[in-house]
């Protein structure tokens, strides 16, 4: 793999697919994101705040789905698996490094605090449409689900909705 | 047969699938570009179309290999899980992260790839994403009833549509396609660089666009292999080529009085005819569910024979050549009919003048009989009964 390079965009797709096939047929789920980010928030309430975890529905009913534990759940262990696979192919690509992106007319720290932002956003609205772009999105329209494709074109939607708005954020 | 899990693979070790499968999703993910938050947002504002040429190529490339997997048998898709929907919360919680994706410039997957290769940016977004889930369950309670608004169940696209999953699939890969295609000459008039349509480029292209094109077709021509199988079976058991074994009437009552509990008596008629009447200590499991993936387990067990029996000897027949296909080698099947049955054991006629002394011990048996097996149904409806219906839902999504 040449250095910096990106493979070939629909060769990385049909990569992916083969994964998301090869997961529906082991474990009948497709991948996700989210919800291991639920499982860490969860699991520090709970251990900074465990009166709380103990009286809110909300964290009851996520205990009741986790029975092994708050950590103990696929997606927590398919991210960590993200994170070796992401950085294996860093590696590989001479990618890694600490750097951020951003536009041109922004400063570094006008970047963190809308990544920020944006991650207070993006993690509200993904347990309220039940999955991001991985949960409902892709895997929505590996198993032709109607919810899954609803969620992924309101997330596309909503985007460009909003792109002429944030426009100073990314182009010149 | 697919999904493995849990039946073949355990749940715990599942986990270890889930961390091997992410690694290469993060490792096409990176490799892909979506490390990069430039990238990712470049589709929004019409400089990079890397995101929807990965997406839609995954999405449709997964969609295909499961309708072809369920096609030749090897997933049961009744088992795969499917997003449920919920109206109002699945639009309004898509904007809401359309907005976070073009303000923070990632989502949580692309966000973890680019958190492990040192982007700082996608730390502070995923510090955010914690911070944001946070408040999502502190004001839950508030915001329950919307949340649960609307609910749609968990329905498929073709389902929706009225249409079979391979229209839709056809379908799909047709927009996909047509997609690229489009955004092949966006990409020309945005970059200024002149996009190659020279031959050899038109026949790769068509080439590898070919190769879906043809799996569908093949999904389409060929009979699935639940068709093939069944179409097989029916033919087989019409022309009374496969034989089951069977058992009469007198010897099926002998067996249930004296071993009742060895025994599976399954009576395939449907539920108005078992209800109205049925050979006692039977469950009823209607032929067109026979086939259904619950029912397995009794095919396979050795502990009790299963006994079939019918409105006519045939419908006994195909259910237990059903389930001889399906592993059962000990099952048999009723010679008569219900019917015939109950006019057996319950409705004697009076014997002739000169009854001979075998005429005469079958009445009394059949009597006796009658009599013993009410007595059987009535003490066993007030246990349990022996096989309970049960499917299996596997989690996914969110959690």
């Amino acid at each position: 793999m040449k250095n910096n390079e990106y493979m070939n965009p629909y060769v990385a797709g049909v990569l992916l697919g083969l994964v998301l096939i090869a997961t529906v047929y082991i474990t009948g789920r497709g991948l996700g994101a989210s919800g291991a980010v639920k499982s860490v928030a969860a699991t520090g309430v709970k251990a900074v705040a465990p009166e709380h975890y103990e009286t809110s529905a909300a964290y009851q009913d996520y205990a009741a789905e986790h029975p092994d534990g708050t950590m103990k759940s696929w997606l927590v262990f398919e991210v960590i698996g993200v994170i070796i696979g992401a950085f294996i192919s860093g590696l590989i690509s001479n990618r890694i490094g600490l750097k951020l992106e951003k536009g041109a007319a922004i400063t570094n720290r006008t970047r963190i605090i809308t990544a920020v932002i944006g991650g207070l956003l993006f993690g509200f609205g993904s347990q309220l449409g039940r999955g991001c772009t991985s949960g409902s999105a892709l895997s929505g329209m590996a198993v032709m689900s109607l919810g899954g494709i609803m969620t992924m074109m309101a997330i596309f939607g909503g985007a460009y909705s909003f792109a002429w708005f944030f426009r100073r954020l990314w182009i010149k | 047969m697919g999904p493995l899990v849990p039946d073949i693979i355990s749940g715990e070790f599942s986990y270890l699938i889930a961390l091997i499968m992410g690694i290469g999703f993060g490792f096409a993910l990176e490799q892909a570009g979506f490390s990069s938050t430039k990238k990712l947002v470049g589709l929004f504002y019409g400089y990079d179309f890397t995101v929807i040429k990965v997406f839609f190529t995954a999405g449709v490339t997964a969609m295909i290999g499961i309708l072809f997997l369920s096609h030749t048998g090897l997933i049961n898709i009744e088992y795969v899980f499917v997003n449920p929907f919920f109206v109002r919360s699945a639009i309004v919680g898509g904007i809401i992260m359309g907005l976070g994706f073009i303000i923070g410039g990632f989502c949580p997957g692309t966000s973890v790839c680019a958190a492990a290769i040192g982007k700082v940016d996608a730390m502070a977004f995923i510090g955010g994403s914690i911070i944001g889930i946070f408040l999502f369950m502190e004001v839950f309670p508030l915001i329950e009833n919307f949340y649960l608004a609307d609910a749609q169940g968990s329905p498929t696209i073709a389902e929706a549509l009225n249409i079979s999953r391979t229209t839709w699939a056809v379908i799909l890969t047709v927009i996909a396609l047509g997609a690229f295609v489009a955004i092949t000459y966006i990409q020309q008039k945005v970059t200024g660089v002149e996009a190659k349509w020279d031959k050899t480029t038109i026949l790769q292209a068509v080439k590898w666009a070919s190769i879906p094109m043809i799996i569908l077709l093949i999904i389409i021509i060929t009979p699935s292999r639940d068709d093939y199988v069944m179409a097989k079976l029916e033919k087989r058991a019409a022309t009374g080529e496969c034989v089951p074994k069977l058992i009469d009437s007198d010897k099926l009552a002998y067996e249930l009085i004296n071993n009742y509990y060895n025994y599976n008596l399954i009576d395939v008629r449907s539920k108005e005819e078992f209800d109205k009447s049925h050979i006692p200590t039977a469950i009823n499991i209607p032929l067109e569910e026979l086939d259904d993936l619950e029912y397995r387990p009794l095919f396979r067990q050795r502990i009790k024979t299963n006994i079939f029996y019918g409105s006519s000897l045939n419908q006994a027949s195909r259910a237990c050549l059903l389930a001889r296909f399906h592993g059962d080698n000990h099952g048999l099947a009723l010679k008569e009919n219900m019917n015939e049955f109950y006019e057996l054991f319950y409705l004697q006629k009076p014997l002739g003048d000169n009854p001979t002394k075998q005429e005469l011990t079958i009445k009394l048996f059949r009597e006796d009989a009658a009599r013993q097996l009410q007595e059987i149904e009535t003490a066993l409806s007030e246990m349990s009964k022996p096989i309970e219906k049960k499917v299996r839902v596997v989690q996914g999504g969110c959690s």
